[in-house]
């Protein structure tokens, strides 16, 4: 019982060995404008995460999160431009998010396609799409107001933190106290006997993919304004860290397992390791690689534990 | 003789699967090996095949004490087993399945050609209808039984053990396994063919043994016995009656089922069993009731109402609930607490303003618990850490829950030991005096004779009788197999 513990605090004790050791290792580590900066440039992989942890406790996954993040920011951009405004600016890029999501979702329940299928060619449309209506330059000439959203202070505290919190603690009451929360676990566990519960399954899982969508929506808005372009060429290879956020944080591929907190010390776990390298001077194609292999140590020791509990 | 056994034991953990099993087979007979669910068949035969060994007793082949360590020492003398489960790689084809394992080799590689000949031969040579080029996922059930034969017959066997071989098979494929077994015999094999279908042994049993709770209770030669002396033997001291049902007096009709060949109803405060080979038909007439596979023509009708339930959705909303065989695949959420498993199909009970509360998600589900004697330290638990009877009851208590009129309950005691199953009739029971109407599918017949106010019988896909629970076992068994 006390192992079981350890091993589901792992990740969170993780993230404090990360921090003390980074805070040792570097001495520009533990400032106020370098932990601010790694709250921005965790809050976009965050925000898609939250999102992301829904699809995959409804065991799904969505491989197209960072060419949505690309459509949905430059169609923003052009929005906002156009409107001269910038709420209809993230207004439109997070109803891009929105829709891109609810088609996934749709596509898998109606052509009953494995969602890995649906995303990876989504992520191929959404990818191609946004290069050919932004002739693949980004899009410029964004008012000056938005650089608020992405770099902004509300009494010293990041803005993009208040809106992480906000949106984790929503993705979170959803996930835990709502009937679609509740639904996304029974789906994820076992979709058989959810539809023989009577749960509607389809719309449920339409659902789960558009908030993904949303939230990647909301994220690419952020993304906008830290680049104050919109790049169609951003997110590239978001997916790779976002699932791995949620899979650090033990959320578990096979479905129904899952958390807002884990995600959360996951994509953390995940910033600290991107600041800390480029504080230490690590090759940034290297960060990749180790990231690609951190997801295959997280899931080795889930399983690992799951299978002991099996056992016992 | 061909194979002995005297005293064979054998234990799992605690659990003392066989005690003392005897058996004696010759070559070119079908000796029939019978016995309930449980009775230690299967152990015995995994013995003789060198897939267990034994913890105590004689084997004896052709005279020879032999003591085989795995299913390749087995196999080596010319011993075969043909498993219940298909145990095929579907993506290979029947060529390649047959030598799975025993490769013809030619220098370093695969002699494909040799090995595609050989298999054509013995194909042919048996009459089976399988080509060898053919990829084994898209035969049928019975086909890939063939296949399994085949994997059986290449390497001359002596003899072959068939495990409940016609489990899963229709009506014409298992006459046709039927006509394999005798062609085998004539062949000069032994065969073995376990079942607990009684039917099966006029159309092929030779020899008969009788296994009870891991004993060998009897041997006869068919011919010198009849079918109501080995149902006695196979149940033993007289029915065990671990559950006895008073009578009711059934209320008013709420279900009301016109579906083709199948048309009948149930009553409030009733149980009514549905029996049937396996293949009968019984567990899709439940999906149809369900909506699981929506039923084309005919006309279902709740507490008067007309319903087409094309979703499991639409059964449950109008008061149907289907407490399936396979908890594992369609009832439960197993990597998710009991709790929640309970609410699953009634969630909204527990929802107020689009938010569950969990103080009240809690005490219901401990309710439950406590009502259900669902064993668990507390409702927070996996689902998949509990005994098969345990989850049984978590399934009914999602079910109860929710309070549907009608239950379905699909083969309700699968799996589960005699002091859950005795607590599974008594919840039945009284779901029944609270006026819920149940139908009960179950193979298993002293159960339905005990728990059912009256029996429907169904014989290839149609209901082809109605019993009184006076019934006897022997004309349950001759309707299911010779109905009209």
């Amino acid at each position: 019982m006390r192992r079981e513990m350890i091993q589901k605090l792992l990740p969170f004790l993780s993230l404090i060995a990360l921090f003390v050791a980074l805070a040792i290792a570097s001495p520009h580590f533990l400032t106020g404008v370098n932990l601010s900066s790694v709250v921005r440039q965790t809050a976009v992989i965050n925000i898609m995460a939250l999102g992301m942890t829904l699809v995959i406790v409804s065991g799904g996954i969505d491989l197209s999160v960072g060419a949505i993040l690309a459509f949905s920011g430059v169609v923003g951009s052009m929005a906002m431009v156009a409107g001269d405004s910038v709420w209809i600016g993230i207004v439109v890029g997070v109803l891009c998010g929105f829709a891109w999501g609810a088609l996934n979702g749709f596509l898998t329940v109606w052509l009953k396609i494995p969602p890995f299928i649906v995303t990876l060619g989504a992520l191929g449309i959404a990818r191609g799409v946004t290069l050919i209506i932004s002739g693949g330059l980004p899009v410029s000439g964004l008012p000056r107001e938005l650089t608020f959203l992405g770099d902004g202070t509300v009494f010293g505290v990041p803005f993009v933190l208040i809106v992480l919190l906000i949106c984790a603690v929503i993705t979170h009451v959803t996930l835990h106290s709502t009937k679609l929360g509740r639904y996304t676990y029974a789906i994820g566990s076992n979709k058989a006997a959810a539809v023989y519960a009577g749960i509607p399954v389809g719309p449920y899982t339409i659902a789960v993919y558009a908030i993904s969508g949303l939230l990647t929506g909301l994220a690419a808005m952020i993304e906008t304004s830290r680049l104050m372009t919109g790049q169609p060429t951003a997110g590239q290879s978001y997916e790779l860290q976002v699932i791995a956020a949620v899979v650090i944080g033990g959320g578990s591929l096979t479905g129904g397992e899952g958390s807002v907190v884990g995600t959360l010390i996951g994509a953390f776990i995940m910033g600290l390791l991107s600041n800390g390298s480029d504080l230490l001077g690590i090759n940034p194609y290297l960060q990749q690689a180790i990231i690609g292999a951190i997801i295959i140590l997280a899931v080795a020791l889930d399983e690992a534990r799951k299978r002991k509990f099996s056992a016992s | 003789m061909l194979l002995e056994l005297e005293g064979i034991r054998k234990n799992f953990g605690g659990v003392q699967a066989l005690k003392r099993g005897d058996l004696r087979a010759d070559a070119g007979q079908v000796h029939a090996l019978i016995g309930e669910n449980g009775a230690g068949k299967s152990t015995m035969m995994k013995i003789i095949a060198g897939m267990y060994r034994r913890d105590g007793g004689d084997v004896r082949w052709k005279g020879q004490s032999v003591d085989f360590q795995k299913p390749g020492d087995a196999h080596a003398v010319g011993i075969s087993m043909v498993h219940q489960e298909s145990l095929l790689a579907p993506h290979l084809t029947v060529a390649e399945n047959i030598y799975l394992g025993r490769e013809t080799l030619r220098g370093p590689l695969l002699d494909k050609a040799a090995m595609h000949r050989a298999s054509g031969r013995l194909i042919e040579e048996n009459n089976f209808p399988l080509k060898a080029h053919w990829k084994v996922r898209e035969l049928s059930p019975a086909q890939r039984q063939l296949v399994e034969i085949c994997r059986a017959l290449h390497g001359a066997s002596s003899l072959i053990i068939f495990d409940e071989p016609t489990a899963s098979l229709s009506e014409s494929e298992t006459v046709e396994v039927f006509r394999i077994v005798r062609e085998l015999r004539h062949k000069g094999i032994g065969i073995l063919y376990i079942t607990h279908r009684l039917v099966e042994l006029a159309e092929i049993a030779d020899e008969v043994t009788v296994l009870r709770d891991g004993n060998t209770v009897f041997h006869s030669d068919f011919r010198e016995t009849s079918m109501s002396e080995i149902v006695h033997q196979m149940v033993g001291r007289k029915v065990e009656h671990i559950y006895e049902r008073p009578k009711l007096t059934p209320g008013k009709q709420v279900l009301k089922v016109d579906l083709p060949g199948a048309s009948f109803s149930l009553h409030e405060g009733e149980i009514v069993g549905l029996a049937g080979l396996m293949g009968a038909g019984r567990t899709e007439l439940c999906q149809k009731l369900f909506g699981v596979t929506p039923s084309a023509a005919g006309e279902i009708e709740v507490q008067g109402r007309k319903l087409h339930p094309k979703s499991p959705r639409e059964a449950v909303h109008a008061g149907i609930a289907l407490i399936t065989e396979d908890r594992q695949q369609t009832g439960l959420a197993l990597e998710l607490p009991i709790r929640m498993n309970i609410t699953m199909a009634n969630l909204g009970a527990v929802t107020q303003l689009g938010i569950v509360r969990p103080a009240e998600e809690k005490t219901v589900s401990e309710r439950f618990r406590d009502k259900l004697q669902i064993r668990a330290a507390s409702v927070e638990q996996n689902a998949g850490r509990l005994s098969g009877g345990n989850q049984q009851k978590v399934v009914i208590a999602k079910w109860l829950y929710r309070d549907t009129k009608i239950v379905l309950f699909d083969e309700p005691t699968r799996g589960i030991d005699v002091g859950a199953k005795a607590e599974v009739f008594a919840l039945m029971d009284e779901m029944a005096r609270q006026g819920k109407a149940i139908l009960m599918v179950s193979s298993e017949l002293p159960e339905l004779l005990q728990v059912a106010d009256r029996i429907l019988v169904m014989r290839g896909g149609k209901i082809t009788a109605e019993l009184p629970r006076e019934t006897t076992q022997e004309e349950i068994m001759h309707h299911a197999a010779v109905g009209e």
